[in-house]
This record gives structure tokens, C-alpha cells and sequence, in this order.
């Protein structure tokens, strides 16, 4: 992925993200998270089936980092069994702190790759999966 | 003038316009932190032996130099702190607490930051006591007349800062004080953005507690000032208990506490933080307040002549006098403007500022803020006028 290629993503989930918004969201499983050191502060809702993620919404304000980042994660999860979620917050985990990891699925989410060039903005990227990964356990 | 030979961090290739959050600091000043733990590392109060009286006599020298710098008419009434966040518990905590009865009012504002309004929400919840908001001007300001307007009979004492962290904008404590004093009012006054930039005379403002921190001027971190008429001083209950600070206790439990200042000041206190703060107040009487304050001024006036040109900022606070920017540019959210400047190794503030409640009178939750000191430059503003001058900004901050 060339580095246009990869701001395009971000820039096209940024300005038209996707599942956003909490309408309709009852009786999902929710979790805010406030960055502790920079303003993104965005709400996550999860809805788990049969150990299945059947739907995922977001809102909030926050950098388009973490904006693009949870619009992206949204469609990567949705209809996943939840071994296969973590599966591929685990991968994308290992991607944002520079560890070997499995590109092949992180479909769009590839486009991060090199965000550990902005060490103040690995943050903003990891904030969307460390929100499911609340969730998923419960916290 | 050029500061870059006294100032290591100037020549770090980067611009920091983030003097709000804390300053850099002179060679001075680290050296004499440094020197502290190279060639007279003992505690104070233990004069048994020479090295140790030098920290003493050191401890005396500083207290002086700050007493002398706000004006104050005793060095007693200087207590050292951590810091401005500390010294407002202290007061708020320690003093305000036993003051305060059911249904008593404390003014203050919606500028203000978290160390001041937490500890009153703390007060209020204990004393029962109730918090009014004196109202803001459109351009943020606070003027006596809204302050009389919000006075009752009730109103026991006013909390505001001098200066505010997000606008910048310097409230008329003078007069404010010369009106609740003849109501029996107390006014206690946060300095931590004022007492770096421009003279503050406690007693020709006749506040009656001012608190600050070293580190925004020049000075290292976890050193802060609490000032308090000695009659209010006096009154105002320790925090915290230890060493230093008692002059006798028994296993009956009676404790009689030392004097003032030690009284405030238990355990062992930040020494080298608060030698080096002995140096910062020297470098800063050595350029001269009222030029820190004049040179701010005219860069804050080049960066918003320059900056008003650009067709895609905001500014919100253009006409107050100090050395504050705050700004959004259109259609990018302030952080990645931070995060797009931050490649150019520009480094500014973005988000609340932690004034989290004038979110709700300004109109907008966060802004990008540059703010300024005596040693930037000209040129460091034309080079963030530069990077500003681009439609591309979000693109290129990621």
C-alpha cells in the first residue's frame, strides 16, 4: 500500500465513517473510552450472538486517527466468531508496536502499518481495539 | 537578545510554543540543581554540621528572593509547595474548610482550571457551603461589575485565577480585592499564569492568598509557592503531618506544630527544586519582568496580525494582552493540527486545557494553543504562520 493510498483510507473513513452513531444500541454491550493524554473520547456498543459479533456502532469526538481507526475496525470485526475478533486485535495490536504480525488480516487496517513513525499517535490507532477488547472481556 | 546560549532546550531543533503547560529551563537553573546533589547534599534544619547549614542558609536566601519578588512583607508568609495545584488544596482544604459554613457563597468562574474548581467542589461537598459562577464577558473576560453583581450577603470569599490558562485574559484582582474587602470578603488568587509574565505585588493587589508554580517560570518541576497574609496564614490547617513541621509531640497525642512557615512545609522539602527556583527568579529580575511581559505582548500581536491572514483559522482570544494564542484551523480537528505540526517539530497544547467547563461557554470543546515566552522568536512564528498556510493540513497530518 503506497502512502497516498493508505491517507486515502484514512481521510474516507474520517469524513464518512462507517457505523456510527448509537441509535438502536439497546441491550448492546458498551464502553467509553477517554484517552487519558490527548481529547479522543469515543463510545463503542457491541452486540454478541451465539459467541458471535452480530454488531458493532461507534460515536463520539476524536482525531481522525481514531476515528478512521474505529470505522475501519467496525467493518473488520462484524460477523466474526469472538476467537477470530481477538485474533485480529491481537495481529493489529502487534502491527501499531512494531511486532511480527499477520497482514492478511488486517484487510484495510493495513493502512496504519506505519503509524509507529508518529509515537504520539499510536495511541490514537490502538484506542478503538483496546475498547472491544474491553468489552470482550467483560470489564 | 539571544537566549539560545542559556537555554539548552533552544537548541533542540524544535519550536515550543507551549509555555502555558511549563517553560524551558536556563543553564542556571539546572546547574544549580546539579550542584545541589554534587557539593552540599544534606537535609535542612540540622545545623550540626557545616554542609547542612548551607542548605539552611540557601532554604533562607530563596524565601527571600520569592517574598521579595511578589512583594510580600514577610518570608514567613512564603510557604513552598509541589506546586500551584498543591498550594490551592492547601489553602482550599486547609483553610477554606473550617472557614466556610452551611449556605456560605464562593464565587469563582467557568475558566477555571481543574486544581482550582476540584478542590471547592471537594469544599462545597463537605461544608455545604454553594459555588456561583461569576458571569463572563462575550470576549471571556471577567469585569468587576459582573463580580458585584453576583456578591450577596452570603458571599464569604472569591477563588478566581489572575490569569487564565485557555484565553489568556488578566482579571482586575486589584480592584476586585478593594471591593470584597470592604464587604469582609477574602479573595484568594491563583498566580500560576500571571506571576510568570508580568509584575505581581501582592500587597498592591492586597489579594490575601496567591499561589504559584516554579516550573512555568523557568524553574524545575515539584516546586510551587503558597503566599497567605500571616493572619489568614496562620489559620490555615496542614495537610500533611510529619517531620519539620511539629515542634513537640507526646504519646497522649498532643502535637504543638513550629511556626510558619514550617508548619506548611512537612517532611523534606524539593531542596534542589527550590535552589534551582532561587536561580530562575534571578534570570527572570535579570531580563526584567516588564520586559518578559512587553516582549510576550508584541509577539502575540505579530502572530495574530500574521495569523488573521490565513482564511482558515479561528482565533478566540485576538485582543487580550498576554501571550496567548488560542486558535482551531477550519475543518480539522485540533489534535491532528497538533499532531500535523508536531512533524514540523512545532510543538503547541490542544484540548481543554483542563478548564473543562468553559467548554460550555465558549462554544467549542477544544482548541490548539500556542503559548508564547520571552525567548521565542519572530521567526518561530513566521515558521508556524508557515506550516498554517496549507489546505492540506488533515491529509498531511496523518
Amino acid at each position: 500500500m503506497d502512502e497516498h493510498l493508505k491517507r486515502s483510507i484514512m481521510i474516507e473513513h474520517y469524513q464518512n465513517p462507517l457505523n456510527k452513531g448509537l441509535d438502536d444500541t439497546l441491550g448492546y454491550k458498551k464502553v467509553n473510552m477517554n484517552s487519558k493524554t490527548c481529547i479522543d473520547n469515543l463510545d463503542f456498543a457491541l452486540k454478541i450472538e451465539d459467541g458471535i459479533i452480530k454488531d458493532i456502532k461507534f460515536d463520539g469526538e476524536a482525531c481522525a486517527i481514531s476515528t478512521s481507526s474505529a470505522s475501519i475496525m467496525t467493518e473488520l470485526l462484524k460477523g466474526k466468531k469472538i476467537e477470530e475478533a481477538e485474533e485480529i486485535i491481537n495481529n493489529y495490536e502487534n502491527m501499531i508496536e512494531e511486532r511480527p504480525y499477520n497482514k492478511d488480516l488486517l484487510e484495510e487496517a493495513n493502512c496504519y502499518d506505519e503509524i509507529y513513525k508518529q509515537p504520539n499517535r499510536k495511541k490514537c490507532a490502538l484506542l478503538p481495539y483496546e475498547g472491544i477488547k474491553k468489552i470482550l472481556k467483560g470489564e | 537578545m539571544d537566549y539560545k546560549k542559556d537555554f539548552p532546550m533552544l537548541n533542540k531543533g524544535i519550536i515550543y510554543f507551549d509555555n502555558s503547560a511549563t517553560t524551558l529551563k536556563p543553564k542556571s537553573v539546572i546547574e544549580e540543581v546539579s550542584n545541589y546533589y554534587s557539593n552540599y547534599s544534606a537535609n535542612a534544619h540540622r545545623g550540626d554540621y557545616n554542609i547542612s547549614q548551607i542548605v539552611d542558609d540557601k532554604l533562607n536566601d530563596v524565601r527571600e528572593k520569592t517574598r521579595k519578588f511578589i512583594n510580600a512583607e514577610k518570608k514567613e508568609e512564603i510557604v513552598f509547595t509541589s506546586g500551584a495545584t498543591e498550594s490551592l488544596n492547601v489553602v482550599i482544604k486547609g483553610f477554606l474548610k473550617n472557614y466556610l459554613n452551611s449556605k456560605d457563597e464562593i464565587l469563582t468562574t467557568k475558566a477555571e482550571h481543574a486544581s482550582l474548581i476540584l478542590p471547592l467542589f471537594d469544599v462545597v461537598g463537605k461544608t455545604g457551603s454553594v459555588i456561583k459562577y461569576i458571569p463572563l464577558n462575550d470576549d471571556l473576560t471577567v469585569s468587576l461589575e459582573n463580580v458585584k453583581k453576583m456578591i450577596t450577603n452570603k458571599t464569604k470569599v472569591i477563588v478566581i485565577s489572575h490569569v487564565t490558562n485557555v484565553i489568556g485574559d488578566i482579571r482586575p484582582v486589584k480592584e476586585i480585592c478593594k471591593y470584597a474587602h470592604k464587604l469582609g470578603i477574602l479573595v484568594i488568587v491563583d498566580g500560576a499564569q500571571s506571576v510568570p509574565h508580568e509584575r505581581v505585588d501582592v500587597r498592591s493587589l492586597d489579594v490575601d492568598f496567591l499561589t504559584f508554580s516554579a516550573h512555568k517560570m523557568l524553574g524545575p518541576t515539584g516546586v510551587g509557592v503558597l503566599y497567605g497574609k500571616e493572619k489568614y496564614l496562620k489559620k490555615v490547617k496542614p495537610l500533611i503531618e510529619g517531620g519539620g513541621m511539629n515542634a513537640s509531640f507526646d504519646s497522649l497525642g498532643d502535637v504543638e506544630y513550629k511556626e510558619l512557615p514550617e508548619k506548611l512545609e512537612a517532611g523534606t522539602q524539593n531542596l534542589a527544586g527550590i535552589f534551582g527556583f532561587g536561580k530562575a527568579i534571578d534570570y527572570i529580575n535579570e531580563v526584567g519582568i516588564e520586559n518578559i511581559h512587553d516582549k510576550e505582548i508584541m509577539l502575540k500581536r505579530y502572530m495574530v496580525e500574521k495569523m488573521s491572514k490565513l482564511k482558515n483559522i479561528t482565533i478566540y482570544n485576538k485582543d487580550i494582552q498576554n501571550g496567548i494564542v488560542t486558535f482551531n484551523v477550519e475543518g480539522v480537528f485540533a489534535q491532528d493540527v497538533a499532531a500535523y505540526l508536531n512533524k514540523h517539530n512545532i510543538c503547541v497544547r490542544v484540548g481543554n486545557h483542563c478548564a473543562k467547563i468553559l467548554s460550555e461557554v465558549l462554544g467549542v470543546k477544544n482548541t490548539c494553543r500556542a503559548s508564547l515566552y520571552f525567548y521565542n522568536t519572530k521567526e518561530e512564528i513566521d515558521k508556524l504562520i508557515e506550516k498554517l498556510d496549507n489546505d492540506n493540513i488533515l491529509y498531511e497530518s496523518l
